[in-house]
């Protein structure tokens, strides 16, 4: 019977409580940094695209919402075209984990919401930014071994020379 | 010229009387929604309108438009009905209800307290011919129940009246309270005060006694093939029903319209929006007992304490009428 009277005036006391709600529109609540919202496609320090055609987003995409084509110009691959249809998208944030190359990020930002489903449809031009994300200093041609105009193998960053090969023999 | 005169009297005191309570009992929708908000550390409703007030006619509007479905195997005419039933019976217990010795339909009518309680009891009806016409076994488990809980709790809501209707002298509601001028009824009968607010609270099957509707056992127990605005007189009868509890508990036990300072009408209002509130804490607050600890509770815990009120309440009199 005490425990009944004092439920009923602790739950009274909560009316002098500071609320948990978040009133969104007027005011916006705080999203983690790692939150998973919009995805973009990031860009190198140089300016460059960091996205390198190697699909493994749209493979690792349970939803298969992404989808691109690869092309080559000097060495370098890029996508021809990168689709991401959003009404599919379920922000799983796998296609961040499977990018080898920091390009694919999720941003926090949710208010996406369209009239028309066809506007969920983000191309490529919707898709890119012109920062890094939240990887401010990688480039993926500046570490890798590839050869590339103007790095040859074995030039990149903590990159030994390349050994001869022929030169090895006893 | 004086016989009509009163009669048109009469007749804009029930108009207005019945106008201010379909106002009062659908804004107790939105004030109840506010409160269980605020005691859940939320807002509730508050974007339509000044602090959310709108809101009610949001929902009168959503109810109005929506499809009002009747089940093929449902009874066709109970069906219908049921919750007019409802509805009427809650209202025509205000008729007795003294708001202030000018405001108030039949305030003096010599049987007041017996009409209430007669008036209460035929809202079983309400529930339990919904849940038989529904032809669904969860409308009938809730209908069955209601008949129960309703009729079992009815016996000692009658009863923790008695003490009162002792120490008063009268069934007639205006001389309660007249009799209530020093000391409000809620001093001496504590228990009976506390017994007919908890009667009140299955009467009007309300959390944590609504184990007629049960949701999570039942669907929506007995209103379940209810949509529309049957619903929704369902939904009005019981707020009618919680203000119809709240005013009574007042007249009976809280000395109706006496008090200092404020005019008369706003004393009453005060204390019934106080009960109100506690009903809507009552919910906020508590989960719902299971069926046989609400039935035992009932009848193995209330009917004494209320029998034993009554005697000691007698022998109390009898004891200050000889000494």
């Amino acid at each position: 019977m005490l425990s009944v009277l004092l439920t009923l005036w602790y739950t009274f006391l909560h009316l002098f409580h500071r609320k948990v709600t978040v009133s969104y529109p007027d005011e916006m609540p705080y999203l983690a940094p790692r939150y998973r919202g919009r995805i973009v496609l990031t860009r190198d320090p140089d300016g460059e695209e960091r996205c390198v055609s190697c699909y493994l987003c749209a493979v690792a995409c349970p939803v298969d919402c992404i989808s691109l084509q690869k092309a080559e110009e000097a060495g370098r691959w890029y996508p021809e075209f990168f689709r991401i249809n959003f009404s599919r998208c379920i922000f799983c944030g796998f296609c961040e984990e499977a990018c080898p190359t920091y390009a694919i990020q999720l941003t926090p930002d949710f208010e996406m919401s369209e009239y028309n489903r066809q506007n969920l449809v983000y191309e490529k031009q919707d898709l890119l930014i012109s920062g890094t994300g939240k990887y401010p200093d990688y480039n993926f041609y500046r570490v890798s071994g590839l050869a590339i105009p103007g790095k040859d193998k074995g030039e990149a960053e903590l990159e030994r020379e390349a050994i001869d090969t022929r030169s090895l023999l006893p | 010229m004086n016989h009509s005169n009163e009669i048109a009297i009469g007749f804009s005191n029930i108009v207005f009387g019945l106008a201010f309570l379909m106002v009062a009992a659908s804004l107790l929708t939105w004030v109840e929604r506010r409160l269980l908000g605020f005691w859940q550390d939320r807002y509730g409703p508050n974007r339509a309108g000044p602090f959310g007030v709108l809101q009610v006619v949001a929902d009168g509007i959503k109810l109005l438009f929506k499809q009002d479905w009747i089940p093929p195997f449902a009874d066709r005419t109970v069906f219908v009905i049921a919750p007019a039933i409802s509805m009427i019976t809650v209202m025509l217990a205000f008729a007795v209800i003294p708001v202030t010795p000018a405001i108030g339909i039949i305030g003096n009518l010599n049987v007041g307290l017996l009409y209430f309680l007669a008036m209460s009891s035929l809202g079983v009806y309400a529930v339990v011919l919904a849940g038989w016409s529904s032809n669904n076994k969860y409308a009938l488990l809730g209908g069955m129940r209601a008949a129960a809980q309703m009729v079992s709790y009815e016996v000692f809501m009658g009863l923790s009246l008695v003490g009162v209707v002792m120490l008063a002298g009268s069934y007639n509601l205006t001389a309660i309270v007249h009799s209530q001028q020093h000391l409000w009824y809620v001093v001496p009968q504590f228990i009976g005060f506390a017994v007919f607010f908890l009667g009140g609270l299955a009467e009007t099957h309300r959390l944590p006694f609504d184990l007629p509707e049960g949701e999570n056992e039942l669907g929506a127990g007995f209103h379940t093939e209810y949509s529309g605005m049957k619903f929704g007189m369902f939904f009005i009868g019981e707020y009618i029903g919680i203000i119809l509890i709240s005013a009574f508990t007042t007249v009976l036990f809280l000395g109706g319209w006496y008090g200092p300072i404020l005019p008369p009408f706003l004393w009453f209002a005060l204390k019934t929006g106080v009960l109100v509130a506690f009903f809507v804490l009552l919910r906020a607050a508590l989960p719902r007992p299971r069926y046989d600890q609400f039935m035992a509770f009932g009848w193995k815990l209330m009917l004494p304490l209320t029998l034993i009120n009554i005697i000691a309440t007698g022998a109390v009199m009898l004891f200050w009428s000889t000494s």
